[in-house]
């Protein structure tokens, strides 16, 4: 019981740290909670439905294919929806990510189908394995081990690499940045991609769960996304990723300790606790060094 | 005659409907040392930051060795060779001072020089070698400025704009800044020095310019605005001992 919680535990804030780590990155640079970010999980779900149902390919292909997708996208919409209007009001980013997010969701629900595809997943994540007593789903050691890597491979490329420090001082200072002649559209397009590959990734496991997409999708990870940034803090990437795991430790205790009669309410119990961050923590658990200059 | 380094001509600027330069022209010659001098709100961030461009001049031409660099983006003109410390340091406080200076050389790095360019700055600023790998942020407000002068001169420039350098420092600090600035001129670097602090900028400096209310009211030799700077203080009953913050 007590390891099957943990495992529960870490492979749920897994998901949701992946979750909020790719709305953080966008934030940080362009100061926009791009709503749209929901779309590119349900666009890679389209991904993975279509390169295996229609094209066939195998599992592993399909992954990359479904990856592929959302990072095309996420990219498509920066340089398409949100660089025309980057340099106008807040305001104006926000309405625009609305509409991307609306645009998108008509988009496949007039080109595929208003109702849910099925979507084929490799055998794996179905099956069982049993440690030390507890039976887990394949799937939540597969997350575990896939957020783990790309939290090393990320903080690698934030540290080690040029273009990672160009995109820390953006988000920190962006006109300053660019007067070091690092390009606006560099580290822009970059969040944008790195955003798309996060969003991509959980969508396989998103998806993994339910084994099925459909137009709305994307609603509920953009909501737990938000909610965990709220939580563990707007301003870093860390923030985003101890939100993840906070929520998902909350959501599992929420679901032990409800009664039967009230599990159904869990959702709006993690929204009382968001309201409850708002007025009291706004900065969130993570306090970070971001400044909330505009791009401009 | 050779055409000068830097050339402004007529530069209107504006925040939305504010009008901030109403047509200011001045030049910089290659190996000067020239001061922009004014108030505070004269307009002297605001010819600087319409130079580098971060903001779009409304009229005005403004021209860097024989090229027309207005209105182009803020990081294709730094490639040009016009770097620029800013105003209030604008040290990344989160990277490294090992990171702030790597990106300090991002407009021209090259791999070969990099290394050496190092021990140049070292040599120019000990300080930044022992606090190679603390965050900028937590460095004090002289040894942010170091920093900041050390990072824009990373990328090699042509010509070194410093927007108010000596703001906020300690005395010795800001005596540190003026010595540095003349050191860095003797060997051979062209640079437009923005200050309060006209007196101490004109010890220094070949030429000035004057802003007053977005607009050049003065430009000459160090020599002719001293005299100007003087007969201020005797009308004004200062006497040498008063900074002249308000030049005239
Ligand atoms: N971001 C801004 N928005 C609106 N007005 C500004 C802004 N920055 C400067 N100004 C105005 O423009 C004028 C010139 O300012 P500035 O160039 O910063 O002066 P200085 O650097 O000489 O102190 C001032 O009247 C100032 O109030
Ligand atoms: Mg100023």
């Amino acid at each position: 019981m007590d390891l099957e919680f943990l495992i529960n535990t870490l492979s749920l804030g897994s998901l949701y740290a992946l979750l909020a780590l790719g709305l953080v990155l966008v934030y940080g640079i362009l100061k926009l909670v791009n709503f749209a970010y929901g779309e590119y999980i349900m666009i890679a779900g389209y991904g993975l439905y279509f390169s295996a149902t229609v094209l066939h390919m195998p599992w592993w292909a399909t992954m990359i294919f479904g990856v592929a997708a959302a990072v095309l996208t996420s990219y498509l919409t920066e340089l398409a929806a949100f660089r025309p209007v980057r340099n106008k009001s807040a305001n104006a980013l926000i309405v625009t990510s609305f509409a991307v997010s609306i645009f998108l969701q008509n988009a496949v629900l007039i080109l595929v189908s208003p109702r849910a595809r099925a979507v084929q997943l490799p055998p794996i994540f179905s099956q069982t394995v049993n440690i030390a007593g507890a039976t887990t789903p394949v799937r939540n050691l597969l997350i575990i081990g896939t957020t783990i890597t790309v939290l090393i491979l990320l903080s690698l490329l934030m540290k080690k690499t040029v273009l990672g420090m160009a995109m820390r001082a953006a988000a920190d200072k962006f006109t300053t940045t660019r007067l070091m002649g690092v390009p606006a559209n560099l580290v822009i397009s970059a969040a944008f991609i790195i955003s798309g590959l996060l969003a991509g990734i959980a969508s396989i496991f998103w998806i993994g769960r339910s084994a099925s997409v459909d137009p709305v999708t994307g609603a509920a990870p953009l909501l737990i996304a938000f909610i965990a940034t709220v939580m563990g803090g707007m301003h870093s990437p860390t923030g985003a990723v101890v939100g993840g795991f906070v929520y998902g430790l909350l959501f599992n205790v929420l679901s032990i300790t409800l009664p039967a009669s009230m599990i159904s309410y869990r959702d709006a119990f993690m929204f009382v606790i968001v309201v409850l961050f708002l007025l009291f923590r706004p900065e969130g658990i993570i306090k970070g060094g971001y400044t909330e200059e505009r791009v401009g | 005659m050779t055409m000068p380094m830097l050339t402004v001509e007529n530069l209107m600027a504006s925040y939305g409907v504010v009008r901030a330069l109403h047509g200011v022209s001045l030049e910089v010659n290659e190996g000067e040392l020239v001061a922009l001098l004014g108030v505070n709100g004269a307009g002297k961030s605001t010819t600087l930051k319409s130079i580098t461009g971060i903001l779009r001049p409304v009229k005005g031409s403004i021209t860097f060795l024989g090229t027309e660099i207005t209105n182009r983006k803020p990081e294709w003109i730094v490639k040009q060779g016009l770097s620029l410390v800013p105003e209030g340091r604008e040290i990344f406080g989160s990277l490294t001072v090992e990171e702030n200076l790597r990106l300090g050389a991002f407009a021209s790095y090259q791999r070969d020089r990099y290394k050496a360019d190092l021990k140049e700055i070292f040599e120019l600023f000990p300080i930044l070698e022992e606090r190679f790998s603390q965050p900028g942020g937590l460095l004090s407000g002289g040894e942010q400025q170091m920093l900041a002068i050390a990072r824009a001169m990373m990328a090699h420039p042509k010509l070194l704009m410093l927007d108010e350098p000596s703001l906020g420092l300690s005395p010795a600090m800001t005596d540190g800044i003026f010595v540095l600035i003349k050191r860095l001129r003797e060997m051979g670097s062209t640079i437009l020095l923005v200050e309060q602090n006209a007196e101490r900028a004109l010890e220094i400096v070949d030429r000035a310019y004057l802003l007053a209310n977005g607009e050049v009211d003065f430009a000459g030799t160090a020599e002719d605005l001293k005299r100007k700077v003087d007969i201020a203080s005797v009308y004004f009953g200062g006497d040498d001992a008063a900074p002249c913050e308000v030049p005239l």
